[in-house]
């Protein structure tokens, strides 16, 4: 699995916000079937790239590479394109609709001229958690606020790996989850990588980390700090790099090279 | 009158399992003990006041006052479809009132000698007229981010003004085009009634068998026949004892039927079409539409548009009813009761819950009061207490059975 080429590879990459340097030089990459977990500080630039790599910002400088061709990822819909999805922290499900309503929410499946195919929708839906071996819904036509906090966060992932997918990038999946629930949605993401699927997965729990993660980025003042394999980890050395991880460059700050 | 039917949501996850006649029924029972009541509350409430306004003067059940009540209904009903459309977005359109006003007399204002216009064509320009009121209004709201309680408030008064610039110094003007005037005062002949009746019938049963159809091409669970078989015959039982009613006394009203015509049409919208389950995503959560790549502003200024054609529809039975426009047209209650109509319905505030059926059953609600204190000669103070109390009701009901639902 590790001699896999990388799907997705960011190299060099910076952002900034006006005088705010967000990214400075980040490297970052994910292959297929692995689990590449993304960690670092509030503020340590997490979010701002996987912004980046969804569209809905562009980098400033730096380069993306998707299956070995250079991409430029302007907006949401070029991502999609490539079959990159990112499940937010929010899932953004509208909680009045039912989990198939949701799934294909803005790639409803029409029989002509204008009606909703809701069989064929409902078939494809039933597929996917199926093959993800979400089997704790009741029904597909259950209305999503109606949900468990898990149910809610495998609908928001088997929505996004619906479309051919290749790259799952999961923003905090087990934030505000309890132990149950939490054990069930890391089930899903070790189902997505043995899918083949390469998964990126921001959180801020080392141990939902380190309990599925193959590889560890670990970034800090936007800057990448290193790139660990789990097993050859511990957590004290991942929140030694958190916290206080070895500098390229330090902007206004050059005192804390040697910290 | 008829719903589409549900979605049938029955299909389990792990394993399809078989749906049997008890097993339906059953499940209903949960769903009602859970809270989720649906049309029962209204539809018991109207009993009530049905009984009540019969045990106070014995000709409110008669077939006089069922027709009387199907035409003095049909405008607000069909103002009301707009407004649950509105509601579904979670905003609110307060100019509706005056826009079926200016709609129902620009359209009388061509029907006028000398040069007066064909009926079909008059009413189409009163429908544009509409439609172009409601793009503007939603193009305030879209473009320059405003609240539609605020740019709304404004249409209100803006067309209230056209209305009084419009009609001058004349007061009233009388609707002279026959055809117009039939519109609401046309009623079936009795053959007619019972071969409409029918239709409806038919066309129903082919809906939800040709939903069991698809299901079944694909192997998957279906209603149990015997619940469609059941549905059928409560639905033939309404119609034909509707139509039978109507036909002891003038037939059944033209009106009525147009009515029932445009509750289909946007059921059918708001249900089964990409654009309705736009209105409902935008309703339960703008942000997750937006990153579904719905073009949310696009949607929510056609719903101001279509607000405003259907006000302007209303307003085009209202005035083919009294067979005339005057300078009080869309003023009074009719802005109220139509939102009022949607609310009681069962179609919430805040968004995203709502049926285009709770226009009918709300607009039925507050013109069964108005029509039985109208019988009972009681003055407009105690009926605009009793249906504000009603009003209260519906949303307090609506808000129990809710949190029933939530825990």
């Amino acid at each position: 699995m590790a001699d896999t080429q990388p799907i997705l590879q960011c190299s060099q990459i910076s952002k900034s916000y006006g005088a705010v340097q967000a990214l400075t030089n980040v490297d970052f990459e994910v292959r297929p079937g692995e689990i590449m977990a993304l960690v670092g500080d509030n503020g340590a630039g997490k979010s701002t790239l996987i912004k980046g790599i969804a569209g809905i910002h562009s980098f400033d400088s730096g380069t993306i590479t998707f299956d070995g061709n250079e991409v430029h990822i302007h907006n949401p819909r070029d991502a999609a394109d490539l079959g990159i999805e990112v499940v937010y922290q929010d899932l953004a499900l509208a909680d009045n609709l039912d989990v198939v309503a949701n799934m294909f929410l803005g790639r409803e499946r029409i029989q002509p001229p204008l009606r909703l195919d809701e069989a064929s929708m409902e078939v494809s839906a039933i597929e996917t958690l199926h093959s993800l071996s979400v089997t704790t819904l009741q029904s597909v036509r259950q209305k999503v606020v109606e949900l468990s906090g898990g149910q809610r966060q495998s609908v928001a992932v088997a929505k996004a790996v619906m479309w051919n997918s290749r790259v799952v990038i999961l923003d905090e999946p087990t934030a505000a989850l309890g132990v149950a629930q939490t054990r069930q949605v890391l089930e899903l993401v070790k189902t997505l990588r043995d899918k083949g699927l390469a998964v990126v997965m921001i959180s801020h729990n080392l141990h939902d980390v380190f309990e599925v993660a193959d590889r560890i980025t670990v970034l800090r003042l936007g800057q990448t700090v290193g790139i660990y394999l789990a097993p050859a980890t511990t957590q004290q050395e991942i929140v030694h790099a958190i916290t206080a991880g070895k500098l390229e460059h330090v902007p206004g700050m050059a005192a804390e090279v040697e910290a | 009158m008829n719903d589409a039917p549900e979605v049938s949501g029955q299909v389990d996850v792990a394993e399809t399992k078989s749906n049997t006649f008890s097993e339906h029924v059953a499940g209903y029972l949960t769903r009602l003990r859970r809270g989720d009541v649906g049309m029962l509350p209204i539809l018991l409430g109207l009993i009530v006041i049905a009984i009540i306004f019969q045990s106070l003067n014995e000709n409110f059940l008669s077939p006089r006052n069922f027709v009387n009540l199907i035409v003095q209904m049909a405008g607000i009903t069909v103002i009301a479809i707009g407004v649950v459309y509105v509601l579904l977005l979670g905003e609110i359109d307060l100019s509706i009132g005056y826009v079926s006003a200016v709609t129902a007399v620009f359209m009388t204002l061509r029907l006028r000698e000398p040069d007066s216009w064909p009926w079909l064509l008059a009413i189409l320009a009163g429908l544009a007229l509409a439609a172009l009121i409601g793009l503007t209004q939603g193009f305030f709201i879209t473009r320059f981010q405003l609240p539609s309680f605020v740019v709304t408030l404004a249409g209100l008064l803006v067309w209230n003004g056209v209305v009084l610039l419009m009609i001058g110094s004349s007061g009233t003007v009388v609707i002279q085009d026959s055809v117009i005037i039939s519109i609401a005062n046309y009623f079936l002949p009795p053959l007619w009634g019972w071969i409409v009746g029918g239709a409806v019938v038919l066309f129903f049963t082919l809906g939800l068998l040709n939903e069991v159809r698809i299901r079944r091409a694909r192997n998957m669970p279906t209603v149990p026949m015997g619940i469609i078989a059941l549905q059928i015959a409560l639905l033939a039982l309404v119609t034909f004892a509707a139509v039978y009613i109507a036909n002891q006394d003038r037939g059944v009203p033209l009106v009525g039927l147009i009515m029932l015509v445009l509750l289909v049409i946007f059921t059918f919208i708001a249900n089964r079409t990409r654009f309705g389950r736009y209105v409902y995503a935008i309703g339960g959560n703008k942000e997750a539409a937006r990153r579904a790549g719905i073009s949310v502003e696009r949607i929510r200024m056609i719903v101001f548009m279509l607000s405003s054609v259907m006000a302007g529809a209303g307003g085009i039975i209202l005035a083919s009813r009294l067979r005339s426009v005057d300078t009080a047209s869309g003023g009074g209650s009719l802005l109220l009761n139509s939102i009022a109509a949607a609310v009681i319905g069962g179609t919430s505030l805040f968004g995203g819950s709502g049926r285009v059926v709770s226009a009918f059953l709300g607009a039925l609600v507050i013109a069964t009061i108005e029509n039985g204190m109208g019988l009972l000669n009681v003055s407009a103070g105690v009926k605009f207490v009793v249906t504000g109390s009603v009003l209260l009701i519906a949303v307090l009901v609506d808000a129990i059975t809710r949190r029933a639902r939530q825990s």
